[in-house]
């Protein structure tokens, strides 16, 4: 029983170092000249597509309505956020090892926040692609921005852009609600054998409450 | 109770049924009337794919053209043989030494028999080899990328007609020649036919990697007229049959004069045979010059390399190696069943077709049982071989091809029908007419082992009034036939580009998963590769101006270049930086005195514009590549002779 929030905490940090080999996100654009779907994926520290074309592809679709290339060597986010992730990782599993309430409350706020931040710096950067556009674009539709939507689809003109996350995305999300939960199990079990005796009697008062209730 | 207990519960499964029936095999109303409906057969919805990829052969277009079964749809033209500026074949720097030969550039050639590369003697799908019989060549394409990849020339052949038909797995293609020629060539009175005049039969083997062809050996016979072959198979399998016909080796009006021996011979070599002799040192080497032109799909260009000698075995040096097999009524197709046990003889002046047994011509090779001999070859006796008779009832039998359920299609001419007969009791099945006067047949791997005997096609001659008439020329009609029932049933026709002589097809499903969808550029090793946009540049060397350009949607760089003069070979060596399916950029240049280019993603292409006024030419792009495809062209300037401005070059300023 001691050992079950250090087993998930390790369950937890193995998860989110998957990250490492599945990618975070995935925008896939459709259209019906584009029967099979051009799909991006966005990684901690790359942007893949279906092909090794398919970022080239996006760009020339993208240019024309004006929208900013996407090169992922200059996104700063990718040089950093694997360390980012690493970290995660091992506090984790320092958590793990240490194995102690505090310590999983510190892990389960900085994976949160941090997860938080990142999906928001997400946003911004497809706001940017979406609404900072060329001038001189060959296309201009007063009104139109080509934000893709953080979680769903949308129609932008042509495209149907879907963007849900991917396995790592995923696989980072059950990770946090595990990192969660082996916290409030490591609060339960830390109480159960050290304070057996003081924890039984509130719970048999919280018990008799709902009877005293119904009479 | 019960039965109507059974009617309740059968009136959901009719209505299962029917929906079943309606989807894709017929129309949502099709139910019984599905068998005999046709329209519903070949009828392959929108969007979805046919079940066979099917080749022919372009005949006096010297192209193949690529049909979907059973809805006729063309699919692809591929240039081999012949210019064809639509896809700059030819005309482009890279592609013009496909059609070197020791002749020159020789830009047409009659092409007449597609043949599908084997594995175990079935059709793989990844190769298609054609021949050019009018200057004697063999071309290899490629069906990973449906492209022209060699052509070979054959030497000491004057018209390259039983070929390219394979062994059992593409060991060989086969290289007979139809016209008997002095050999080597010499100035000679055509007179002294009997004397001077030798045919070749080439043996071109193919690389098993990279499927590159080079002639192993020839064999040198009496000048008859070769004209068709196949390969044995399954116990056959060492030997080659070739018909001839003008065994009278007659030079003048062979219509009459190479029509009057009543049998003419089916030649059986053992080209296992041939091997152990070449490894013996049996072969002379024959001086011969012949070209071999491969195209490099990595440097996206054509390379010629030069022959100067071919290895011939005589068969008076090599006993064993060749056998005549008297044969009536100048046959014309030699084809082997699927197990390799028979060979069918289409005596095509005749009534009736002839069926020799292999397993009887090795008793009587083994009993050394000969009528004769011909310049030393040993001639087998009739009687000896033949295993049966199919009495037609039709007149001039051409090509035979098999289901794989024991049964023979043979095509009559002059009779204009194909029948089914069996195999083994020789009986008449069926008969059917075709429009009109069919020459070959096509099953899907109906002359290999293992055909798919659903359809087949009938490659008619004559068209006249198949079609809504388009003057003196018309189309030649292609028929398909449902042969999976007892009675073969007309279901389509379609017109066909040249004169499809012959055809091969296979299930989709072995070649559609290995077809590319472009070129990688990191894998572009072409010497005017034009990596990105910053690369593109214009290079002055005397009067020869390289242009290192490049095409991505919607614009050319670069597309304002100026400081050409009248005079100047200009190259534009276009590189299409695409990786995108299905988006090739063209590229015309006004007064350009040979034809556009068509450049795949991540090919580089060269047209040569030798510019002979003096004046600012637009330039543009020729396949609607995009929404901007119209703004997609640039300007070149060029000043008169003598006049040379600085060269300069940009994109956009």
């Amino acid at each position: 029983m001691k050992n079950l929030p250090r087993f998930i905490a390790f369950i937890a940090s193995a998860l989110v170092l998957l990250l490492f080999v599945y990618p975070l996100w995935r925008i896939t654009l459709e259209a019906p000249q584009y029967p099979e779907g051009i799909s991006m994926y966005i990684w901690i520290n790359q942007i893949t597509g279906d092909t090794p074309g398919t970022l080239q592809n996006i760009n020339i679709l993208n240019h024309y309505v004006g929208m900013q290339q996407i090169v992922p060597s200059s996104i700063p986010e990718l040089q950093y956020f694997p360390y980012v992730v690493a970290a995660l990782g091992v506090l984790g599993l320092i958590a793990a090892l240490v194995n102690r309430p505090k310590v999983y409350l510190i892990w389960v706020i900085i994976f949160g926040a941090l997860a938080f931040l990142g999906i928001y710096d997400f946003y911004l950067w497809e706001y940017d692609y979406g609404h900072n556009l060329s001038a001189t674009a060959p296309i201009k539709v007063p009104g139109q921005a080509y934000q893709p939507p953080l979680f769903g689809s949308k129609m932008l003109l042509n495209f149907n852009a879907i963007s849900y996350p991917a396995g790592g995305g995923i696989f980072m999300g059950i990770s946090l609600m595990l990192s969660f939960l082996a916290y409030l199990l490591s609060r339960s079990s830390k109480k159960t054998p050290v304070n057996s005796a003081s924890l039984k009697a509130p719970k048999t008062k919280q018990k008799a409450k709902p009877h005293l209730q119904h009479f | 109770m019960k039965i109507s207990k059974i009617i309740l519960a059968c009136v959901p499964l009719m209505w299962i049924g029917a929906c079943n029936s309606g989807n894709p095999e017929s129309t949502p109303s099709g139910g019984a009337m599905a068998k005999n409906n046709a329209a519903e057969k070949v009828y392959v919805a929108p969007g979805e794919h046919d079940e066979f990829y099917s080749f022919m052969s372009g005949g006096f277009s010297g192209q193949v053209s690529v049909y979907g079964l059973p809805s006729g749809r063309l699919l692809k033209v591929i240039p081999v043989f012949s210019l064809d500026g639509e896809k700059g074949y030819g005309f482009n720097e890279e592609t013009k030494p496909m059609l070197q030969t020791s002749f020159g550039f020789v830009p047409w050639d009659d092409a007449h028999h597609p043949e599908l590369s084997q594995t175990d003697g079935v059709p793989d799908g990844r190769y298609l080899f054609i021949n050019g019989n009018n200057t004697p060549r063999i071309a290899r394409i490629d069906l990973s990328t449906f492209e022209t990849a060699e052509i070979i020339e054959i030497p000491n052949s004057g018209g390259n007609h039983s070929s390219p038909f394979t062994t059992e797995n593409s060991e060989y293609v086969v290289a007979g020649t139809r016209f008997s020629v002095p050999i080597p060539q010499k100035n000679v009175a055509i007179s002294s036919y009997k004397e001077e005049f030798k045919g070749a039969l080439s043996f071109i083997s193919v690389d098993p990697e990279e499927g590159h062809m080079e002639v192993d050996f020839q064999v040198l016979l009496p000048g008859f007229d070769y004209d068709l072959a196949h390969a044995g198979k399954g116990k056959s399998h060492g030997w080659m049959f070739f018909t001839s016909y003008n065994s009278e080796e007659s030079h003048t009006l062979k219509e009459v004069n190479a029509s009057q021996n009543d049998k003419d011979y089916i030649a059986a070599i053992n080209w296992k045979k041939a091997q152990e002799y070449l490894a013996q040192g049996k072969a002379i080497d024959m001086p011969a010059e012949y070209l071999i032109n491969r195209y490099n799909e990595k440097k996206h260009m054509a390379e010629t390399e030069k022959r100067t000698s071919v290895k011939v075995l005589l068969p008076q040096d090599c006993p064993g190696l060749i056998y005549y097999l008297p044969t009536p009524k100048s046959p014309h197709g030699v084809d082997v069943d699927p197990t390799g046990s028979y060979i069918v003889g289409n005596g095509k002046l005749n009534a009736n077709l002839t069926i020799h047994s292999f397993d009887k011509m090795i008793t009587a090779i083994e009993n050394e049982s000969f009528a004769g001999d011909i310049a030393g070859i040993p001639v087998l006796n009739f009687e000896d071989v033949v295993a049966g008779t199919v009495e037609s009832g039709g007149l001039g039998p051409l090509h035979t091809e098999f289901d794989g359920e024991g049964n023979a299609y043979t095509t009559f001419f002059i009779s204009s029908e194909v029948v089914k007969w069996k195999l083994d009791t020789w009986e008449v099945l069926d008969r059917i007419p075709t429009y009109y006067s069919v020459g070959h047949l096509m099953i899907p791997g109906g002359d290999s082992k293992k055909p798919w005997g659903k359809y087949m096609v009938a490659l008619n001659k004559i068209t006249k009034d198949r079609y809504l008439p388009t003057g003196p020329e018309l189309a030649h009609s292609a028929q398909l036939y449902d042969i999976s029932g007892d009675k073969m049933e007309l279901l389509l026709d379609f017109p066909t580009i040249g004169e499809p002589h012959y055809a091969q097809a296979i299930p989709a499903e072995l070649v559609k998963p290995n077809s590319k969808k472009i070129y990688k550029l990191d894998e572009n090793e072409h010497p005017y590769f034009t990596k990105s946009e910053s690369d593109a540049r214009v290079e002055r060397e005397g009067n020869e101006v390289h242009i290192y350009m490049t095409s991505i949607r919607s614009h050319f760089s670069p597309d304002n270049i100026e400081g050409i003069s009248v005079g100047d070979q200009v190259y534009f060596h276009l590189t299409n930086l695409e990786q995108d399916w299905d988006v090739p950029h063209g590229l015309s240049v006004m007064g350009a005195q040979n034809a556009e280019l068509l450049v795949m993603p991540g090919q580089t292409e060269t047209l040569l514009w030798e510019p002979v006024k003096a004046g600012v030419f637009p330039f543009y792009c020729t396949d609607f590549c995009s929404a901007l495809h119209q703004e997609m062209q640039g300007y070149i300037r060029v000043s008169p002779k003598g006049e040379q401005l600085p060269l300069s070059f940009s994109t956009g300023e």
